[in-house]
């Protein structure tokens, strides 16, 4: 038998109660990240990319809640640990980097007080070595003069740089997948080439998968082996990233990779998407059809049925009833 | 033809406020740099109808350049000139024909104004309206921004983010400009919603023929929008040229990179490549080309002179040496 | 304010059951303030009224009046129900007319520092703060020795020692508002400063303005009882809440505790629950809430 994925989520499902019912943010997530891979997870606000992000950690804010569903880290469902146990598992086996660095980071500790820390959260090393692997850590996401930074005070580096030390802090316990949430989104385009260039390497390198949840389609094109985009709580499409840019199936992706301005002649109109909401069930909950229908310009009178999943081969698959064609 | 906006020389230094820190250097005899230069003797002129691209990354002084223009602060040094007059004077705004669309939609509307009274808000105070001729003017505006004239008795916080930036949209439009300054006005929207905004920019373009300056950090946008388009690295403008000139064959050192760090659609996986080295402090730029500490053409005479901005092709212009007499002598 | 956001505003008060309980209690002691004059079974102030020989009575006897005096009397003979509504009536009114003018001093005060910053906002503020680093008490003690005493004295020593606290909260908020994109898109309309400040600044400076108020006012109640009882505030003959516990305040050892008692245990609720009202509001206004 072969080794289990380092990351597999099964029908994942996170609930928010709100005024007018219970919001299914998450709404039966699957897939599965292999070591070294990374995995774009792809979606607009309010897509509930995020919130499967923290699922998988579990560190969804309640009143919200994980309700079913399975997450499967090197084939040990973690799903229903208690808080103790996960925080054994958090940033050992599985970590998390953010958006804004400066909320994992300490303003008034140095860098290497902080990094070591995290070293001995999990292992019993002494301070010493706990620096040395601190160092190294910083060393191996680009970091020009590791020991010096080590010093430093969170305010005192660049954007890019802060986001290095919180990968490099995600990495020190080499674990078996880290979870991504938008760490680009807010840093400077050389600075983000340089990292993704980085993530790259790192992910070849160490072993680490790496979910990459981001709106930038982009980004997952130079960076993801793998694609989910992801529509009202559900994956819609998924496969490998160059396959799903290239030839999308599901209307929601051709749209997302349509409104692209760089894709298309200079100053020429855009192709828009309606606008509406995704629709809701009777009781408030999720609608059992397409989700994607009332925006959709393909959409019949069928998309409001459940829709299937559609193998196109090599991977790709869609949840459509009426996929777009391959181009000719 | 006679260019709509002229900014000639313009300069802008923000002084620091000294912090404690600060003082106690000083008392020790040591002091640092107390003022940000965040832009440096820029020269630019928009033709009427056209829209420039600024583009730069952040420290860039972008941002600052696109607020002296909408004359909200005042050059320390050079004239901002619109249809040959000031923009601002004595420390006052001199004209409403020069409109400016903030960024983030949901810090630049007044929480506490219904968008109706927002949008009639400067009309009224200029006198282009009469209140009785309000509400009809409202409803024309916001119709005129894709918005549904019943919404104009709501607050923002009732709107999503790509209708709140309609609403912006549709209170600079209310003054009837000639010149939009737009400050990364769709960086903060989802893609689907940035592709609708763009595209009520172009329809408002060719209805209105409306000039605009677009600031972005995005260059695929200010591909599809731009006429011209100008590169910006702490606070100098380093190459001015025709958008199909820029992008297809830069001339600046700084703009290839920039050109090839953009992650692309479909360029497939890792096949970019990063320019090295972090953006410095805009507090203490490196002296001579600003550049030249990341620049893998950097010379002696890099480090020590400045670059002036000179003819490369017909309509573009870069600071660099290498177009110039080289980099290696002093 | 929106109706919607006045709802929203409501659902979040009554949340807290006591808060609830405060806010009914604050209303009806204002309308027993306001409608002492009816409902008061005699006019304390009214000097030919009294009769010495009803001076302390106790709780529940019978004076010359013939009637009840539920509360007893206090040492001239007043009843003491009668004196502790009007007592009420006149330290309120006192105090949410100085509030209220402190609000508004200390208002245009901070929003105008705030607003065109400079020397003048620089002066303005440090004068704010030197006065908010001495005790309210002791300021309005020195003001009152100095303008003397009667109401439209202790009135403006209660505004002079309270206008800072307005002036600091309405500068910090306005200094917040002011950095806002909103407010520079007024700026570049171009609006004229004053527009700027009455119609975009003022309205969102407001709602922290309006905790301070409660709690000022409430702290204005104490300020004149204090001086009051201390018999610096207001003349003998006209007993706010402060004068009557310090008139009674002799006879607490003789056993006649009502003279005291009563009017402080008015003192106390009125303070306690205008002060759980504004925690509640500030609890409602609190922009982490929000959204």
């Amino acid at each position: 038998m072969s080794a289990p994925p380092a990351l597999e989520l099964r029908g994942l499902r996170t609930e928010f109660p709100g005024r007018g019912g219970v919001v299914r943010a998450v709404d039966g997530v699957s897939f599965r990240m292999e070591r070294g891979r990374i995995l774009g997870l792809v979606g607009e606000s309010g897509s509930g990319k995020s919130v499967t992000g923290f699922s998988i950690m579990g560190l969804v804010e309640p009143p919200g809640r994980v309700v079913g569903g399975q997450v499967l880290l090197e084939g040990q469902d973690i799903s229903g640990l208690p808080q103790p146990a996960m925080r054994l598992l958090r940033g050992a086996r599985v970590a998390m980097v953010f958006q804004d660095p400066l909320m994992t980071l300490n303003p008034v500790l140095r860098i290497g007080t902080q990094m070591a820390a995290a070293v001995r959260a999990h292992d019993r090393v002494s301070r010493q070595a706990a620096l040395s692997r601190a160092r190294d850590a910083l060393a191996i996401v680009g970091i020009p003069s590791p020991a010096e930074r080590l010093q430093a005070y969170p305010h005192q580096l660049s954007g890019g740089m802060r986001q290095r030390v919180a990968i490099a802090t995600a990495l020190l316990h080499r674990p078996a997948a880290i979870i991504a949430d938008e760490p680009t989104t807010a840093l400077d385009v050389s600075i983000q080439g340089q990292i993704l260039a980085e993530v790259r390497r790192l992910a070849d390198e160490t072993g680490t998968a790496f979910l990459w949840i981001t709106h930038d389609l982009a980004v997952v094109s130079s960076l993801a082996d793998d694609v989910c985009v992801m529509y009202a709580g559900r994956v819609v499409e998924r496969g490998p990233a160059a396959r799903v840019i290239a030839t999308p199936r599901h209307p929601y992706t051709g749209a997302l990779i349509g409104s692209v301005p760089s894709g298309h002649e200079p100053g020429a109109r855009l192709p828009q998407l309606a606008a509406g909401a995704p629709p809701r069930g009777a009781d408030g909950g999720p609608d059992p059809g397409c989700s994607f229908h009332t925006r959709c310009p393909r959409a019949q009178p069928d998309c409001a049925l459940p829709p299937p999943d559609i193998d196109f081969g090599a991977g790709q698959s869609a949840l459509c009833h009426h996929p777009l064609e391959t181009p000719a | 033809m006679t260019p709509l906006l002229s900014v000639e020389g313009v300069s802008k230094r923000f002084a620091r406020p000294a912090t404690l820190g600060d003082r106690l250097a000083g008392l020790l005899g040591r002091t640092g740099p107390r003022a940000v230069q965040a832009v440096t003797r820029v020269d630019l002129q928009v033709a009427p109808g056209e829209v420039l691209g600024l583009v730069g990354e952040s420290g860039c002084g972008k941002s600052t350049l696109g607020r002296i223009v909408a004359g909200i602060y005042e050059p320390s040094e050079g004239a901002v000139l619109f249809q040959g007059a000031p923009v601002m004077s004595g420390g006052r705004k001199r004209t409403f024909r020069v409109q400016m669309i903030h960024q983030d939609p949901f810090a630049s509307l007044d929480p506490r104004m219904r968008v109706g009274d927002t949008v009639a808000e400067g009309p009224l105070a200029h006198g282009l309206v009469k209140r009785a001729g309000a509400d009809a003017f409202v409803a024309d505006m916001l119709a005129r921004v894709g918005l549904d004239p019943a919404l104009r008795r709501r607050y923002p916080h009732q709107f999503s983010g790509g209708q709140r930036q309609r609403v912006a949209i549709a209170r600079a439009l209310a003054l009837g400009p000639e010149l939009l300054v737009l400050d990364e006005p769709v960086a903060s929207l989802d893609v689907s919603i940035q592709a609708q905004v763009l595209n009520l920019f172009s329809d408002l373009r060719r209805e209105l023929g409306l000039t605009g300056l677009f600031i972005s950090h995005d260059l695929g946008v200010v591909r599809h929008v731009s006429d011209r388009v100008a590169i910006m690295y702490l606070g100098r403008i380093v190459e001015l040229a025709p958008m199909r000139t820029l992008y297809s064959t830069p001339a600046h050192p700084y703009t290839r990179a920039l050109l090839d760090s953009v992650p692309k659609l479909g360029r497939g996986r890792g096949a970019f490549r990063p320019i090295a080295g972090e953006i410095p402090s805009p507090l203490n730029p490196p002296p001579g080309c600003h550049f030249h500490p990341r620049c893998p053409h950097a010379g002696p005479r890099c480090r020590v002179e400045a670059p002036k901005l000179i003819p490369v092709l017909p309509g573009q212009t870069a600071a660099c040496h290498l177009h110039d007499t080289g980099v290696s002598d002093a | 304010m929106n109706r919607e956001a006045l709802i929203e505003g409501w659902q979040e008060y009554r949340r807290s059951p006591v808060a609830v309980v405060a806010l009914v209690v604050v209303v009806a002691i204002a309308l027993l303030a306001l409608l002492a004059p009816w409902i008061a079974p005699q006019d304390p102030y009214d000097q030919s009224a009294l009769d010495l020989m009803d001076a302390r009575l106790e709780p529940g006897s019978v004076g010359s009046g013939e009637y009840v005096h539920l509360l007893g009397t206090d040492n001239a003979g007043r009843d003491l129900l009668s004196a502790i509504l009007y007592g009420l009536r006149l330290s309120l009114s006192i105090a949410v007319t100085a509030g209220v003018v402190a609000l508004v001093v200390g208002t245009a005060i901070g929003l105008s520092a705030a607003y065109y910053g400079g020397w003048f906002g620089a002066v303005a503020m440090r004068i704010v703060d030197l006065q908010l680093s001495l005790p309210a008490i002791l300021l309005a003690l020195v003001l009152v020795a100095m303008l003397g005493q009667g109401v439209p004295q202790l009135m403006a020593a209660l505004v002079a020692a309270q206008y800072a606290y307005f002036a600091r909260t309405a500068f910090g908020a306005a200094s917040a508002e002011r950095r806002k994109d909103y407010v520079e898109a007024a700026l570049s309309t171009p609006l004229s400063g004053a527009r700027v400040l009455w119609r975009h600044l003022l309205p969102n400076t407001l709602p922290p303005l309006i905790v301070v108020v409660t709690v000022q006012i409430a702290t204005a109640i104490s300020l004149e009882a204090t001086l009051s009882f201390l018999g610096l505030g207001l003349p003998i003959t006209r007993p706010s809440l402060g004068l009557l516990i310090a008139n009674g305040f002799q006879f607490m050892l003789s056993g006649r505790y009502w003279i005291s008692v009563y009017p402080g245990i008015a003192l106390m609720v009125t303070v306690l629950a205008i002060n759980l009202v504004g925690d509640q509001l500030r609890q409602v206004i609190n922009p982490r809430r929000r959204r």
